[in-house]
């Protein structure tokens, strides 16, 4: 009976630790098979070509270029552009939410918040189209609405609800005697979250900012259908570009499976995979910090 | 007086991350009596206690050499078995901690991971459990009802209740009454001075006349080392160590 | 000090309009998907098969029921594992190099882009194990992308149980097994479902990935297996956005859209009411 018994707990064990490794196995399995595929490009381009060549134009006749460097910074204009909208939003949204707001508000507020992170991005790209760009177009006079400022506005949707749902988290746990102590000292309530509450909560809230700059990084959809989708390199905020995400979603379908483009297709999504894959490292590094402070 | 010696420490030390917390303790507990451990707090009683029942397997970092025997066997050889030792010794905490579930349903837990299954032997047991503890006149007309409802020192006689249901040889209590108000913890003392008499308790109190009250022998513990170890009246009244009489002192003074 | 007070009230008075920013924003794009979909929403629009040639003549109902059979096959494939990772974790795990390798990996494939999922599943699952275009690619690949959220999530309401209803079950001499099945996993079993319920519906949102694994903008009939080509609200929406001709492309897409919402709030408020329930329930 006994021995039965313990049995039946290992194998329980085994089954449980067997399944936990799967998400080991799925870290592993993306980036070897971005890697094997993605670095076959450098046996025909070189590094020096496609990470600073300027121009991506992998089907042009006789002479394709393989240069990423526009869609680059295509991605970093609009992750710059999202953050700008969404930090200062989220921050004050945050602070507003856990400190300033009456219960009921905050009550009815946060499903709100955590709705506007459950709708789809392509939805938010479809208000991108239909009513943001031609918005944009008019106001400043454009030929067309499409462009990396409107995308902007529309990353910088996508990414507030993270920013202020995991900055509010970290103000929440803040011990309250870090409150009353302030506030006994004589501080308006306003003193009190400036000059100690989010002096504590800040490593807590640089992470936030991290996670949502990953996500910006990485969001396809809003940058596919709002941001113009131009090769060219981008002058001013105006200028219709695109990222890298978005490139990999155009020219995938399209490619010859196992060519040169589609390699090349691969490189750039193991450049974004390393990209977010550092950015999210450096916001678990900072996270651990906060919690380690204040048991968040 | 010929007593029957139950469980014995045999020079045991215990680590917790690297930090000693009991240190080279010998100690004999004797069979169908009450055995108070106390000591201020941070001293090791309730990490001593757990030592007993090897709760203190759940924690990764903790460390135990020496010997600590049962019915002269040494619990912590490779092949003890830990669920067999835990069945036998039963342990009180210092919250009360029913489970989420009916107070029917907590004495028959013990019971039914037994994979006991006569239902008419779990309601026999469950009856027999609480009127032990001194809880059946309570709750009889209800025991379909959530163990939350009970009052604190009710839920505390249900988690004794629910201990005695798998008929165990040693009941631990780890400060049972700190949660209790005066009339609840005098209920829980008489429990007690009646269980003695089929069993092995061993009670953590921080409460110097509680062991006074109830405990036949009593240890004093200081910075995880047994100070004093006698029988409680002699303890109380004639302290041999200057230690201990200045602690008995300083409560009682 | 009278100074000090108006500065306060001049920031409360910005960090309440950034937040009712926010609310109102929300609140805008469902009026305008509301008031511009509305119109072509009907029995026909919502059970009609898509008709190519002239898409007023046809409804959407195979990219409907695409986007249920994803939402079923991620919840298979997700849950699951999911689920028994989470327990794994949080009541087996001892604290060495291995756990700590997979925590950090869980949290690693939460930032990882969709498109990135997207590229990895048009590689390994439709190429690799030679599964083509397909349902069950597609159901693998989101199902992946899924599982960290549900992991997290079933970790949480493990975390919510008390650790005292463990060690009272231990004292009793329950194995490891029985404490988690009868004393853990009845307290956490319904917020670890929810969690999951809104891990599928972000899931069925995703766009990017299904591009490039399987999602078709028209089929003339419905998947009758898992290996068939499918077509989901997503992409639908996305290519009637952004390539179709049509005069009514724009309406349609917007209806699409409404449709997809509600798919997806149908779920969300099944989460928040079963959230609700659960947390009056709760006595300790």
């Amino acid at each position: 009976m006994p021995n039965y018994r313990n049995i039946k707990e290992k194998l329980i064990e085994l089954l449980l630790s067997t399944a936990s490794i799967t998400a080991l196995l799925i870290l592993i399995g993306i980036f070897v098979f971005l890697f094997i595929t993605g670095i076959r490009t450098f046996t025909e381009i070189s590094p020096t070509e496609f990470f600073l060549g300027n121009e991506w134009n992998p089907t042009a006749y006789g002479e394709p270029k393989w240069g990423i460097l526009s869609l680059v910074i295509g991605t970093i204009i609009v992750t710059f552009g999202s953050l700008v909208i969404a930090i200062p939003l989220g921050i004050a949204s945050a602070v507003y939410l856990s400190e300033i707001a009456k219960p009921k508000i905050r009550e009815t507020i946060k499903p709100v918040i955590e709705m506007i992170a459950g709708i789809p991005s392509v939805v938010l790209g479809l208000i991108g189209i239909l009513f943001l760009s031609p918005l944009i177009a008019k106001i400043f006079g454009l030929s067309s609405g499409l462009n990396a400022f409107t995308s902007s506005i529309i990353v910088g949707v996508m990414v507030l609800p993270t920013i202020i749902s995991i900055s509010e988290d970290v103000l929440t746990s803040l011990p309250n005697e870090f409150r009353e102590s302030s506030l006994a000292l004589g501080a308006t309530k306003w003193q009190m979250i400036r000059m100690t509450l989010l002096p504590a909560a800040l490593s807590g809230i640089v992470a936030a900012i991290m996670l949502g700059l990953g996500r910006a990084v990485g969001e396809t959809m809003g940058v596919l259908m709002v941001a113009g989708n131009s090769r060219a390199m981008p002058i001013s905020f105006f200028d219709p570009i695109r990222p890298m995400t978005a490139n990999i979603a155009i020219e995938i379908k399209e490619v010859v499976k196992g060519s040169l483009h589609y390699e090349a297709l691969f490189a750039i999504g193991l450049v974004l995979f390393v990209m977010t894959f550092v950015v999210n490292f450096i916001s678990d590094i900072i996270i651990e910090k906060q919690v380690r402070k204040y048991k968040w | 007086m010929q007593e029957e010696i139950k469980i014995e420490f045999k020079d045991t030390n215990f680590w917790y991350n690297s930090k000693q917390i009991l240190v080279g303790i010998n100690l004999k507990i004797y069979s169908n009596k009450i055995t108070a451990l106390i000591g201020p707090s941070g001293c090791g009683k309730s990490t001593l206690l757990r030592c007993i029942n090897r709760m203190n397997d759940l924690i990764p970092i903790s460390k135990i050499d020496g010997k600590l025997l049962y019915n002269n066997e040494n619990i912590y050889e490779k092949d003890t078995d830990v669920i067999e030792l835990r069945k036998e010794i039963g342990m009180v905490f210092q919250k009360p901690n029913p489970f989420p579930m009916s107070i029917f349903d907590n004495v028959a837990y013990g019971l039914r991971i037994q994979n006991m299954k006569d239902k008419n032997k779990i309601k026999q047991i469950v009856k027999e459990s609480l009127e032990k503890a001194d809880l059946w006149d309570e709750v009889k007309d209800r025991l379909n009802l959530s163990a939350f409802r009970l009052s604190g020192g009710q839920q505390q006689r249900l988690c004794i209740a629910r201990s005695l249901a798998i008929n165990p040889e040693v009941v631990l209590l780890d400060e049972p009454c700190s949660a209790l108000d005066p009339l609840a913890t005098a209920k829980i003392e008489s429990l007690l001075r009646k269980l003695k008499n089929e069993r092995t308790i061993i009670i953590v109190t921080h409460n110097m006349h509680q062991a006074k009250r109830i405990s036949d022998y009593t240890c004093y513990l200081l910075n995880g080392k047994v100070i004093e170890y006698s029988g409680t009246a002699e303890m109380f009244d004639n302290p041999k160590n200057k230690l201990t009489k200045d602690y008995i002192n300083g409560e009682f003074g | 000090m009278v100074n000090e007070y108006v500065r306060q009230n001049i920031y409360f008075l910005l960090f309440r309009i950034a937040t009712f920013l926010s609310v109102v924003f929300l609140l805008f794009i469902l009026l305008y998907i509301l008031k511009e979909g509305i119109g072509v929403i009907d029995i026909k629009f919502l059970t009609s098969m898509w008709s190519h040639r002239d898409i007023t003549q046809g409804g959407i109902f195979p990219a409907i029921i695409g986007t249920i059979f994803l939402a079923i096959g991620v919840s298979i494939i997700s849950i699951p594992i999911g689920i028994c990772t989470a327990i794994y974790l949080n009541e087996y795990a001892k604290e060495n190099l291995l756990t700590r390798t997979i925590k950090l990996a869980i949290r690693n494939l939460a930032g990882v882009p969709s498109i990135v999922y997207g590229i990895f599943g048009l590689a390994f699952f439709v190429l690799f194990l030679k599964l083509g275009g397909s349902l069950i690619a597609a159901s693998l690949t989101l199902g992946c992308m899924t599982l960290p959220w549900i992991i997290t999530a079933s970790e949480e309401a493990l975390k919510s149980v008390p650790l005292s209803f463990r060690e009272g079950s231990y004292a009793l001499g329950a194995t490891k097994w029985q404490t988690v099945r009868k004393n853990v996993l009845p307290h956490s079993f319904s917020g670890m479902l929810t969690g999951s319920i809104l891990g599928i519906s972000r899931a069925i949102g995703e766009t990017a990935p299904i591009i490039m694994i399987g999602a078709t903008f028209f089929m003339g009939y419905l998947p009758s297996s898992p290996f068939d080509k499918f077509m989901a609200l997503p992409y639908h929406l996305f290519i009637l956005a952004t390539q179709h001709s049509s005069p009514y492309a724009r309406e349609y897409a917007l209806g699409t859209s409404l449709v997809l919402i509600a798919l997806i709030f149908m779920l969300n408020s099944g989460f928040f009411i079963l959230r609700y329930k659960l947390r009056k329930k709760k006595e300790w």
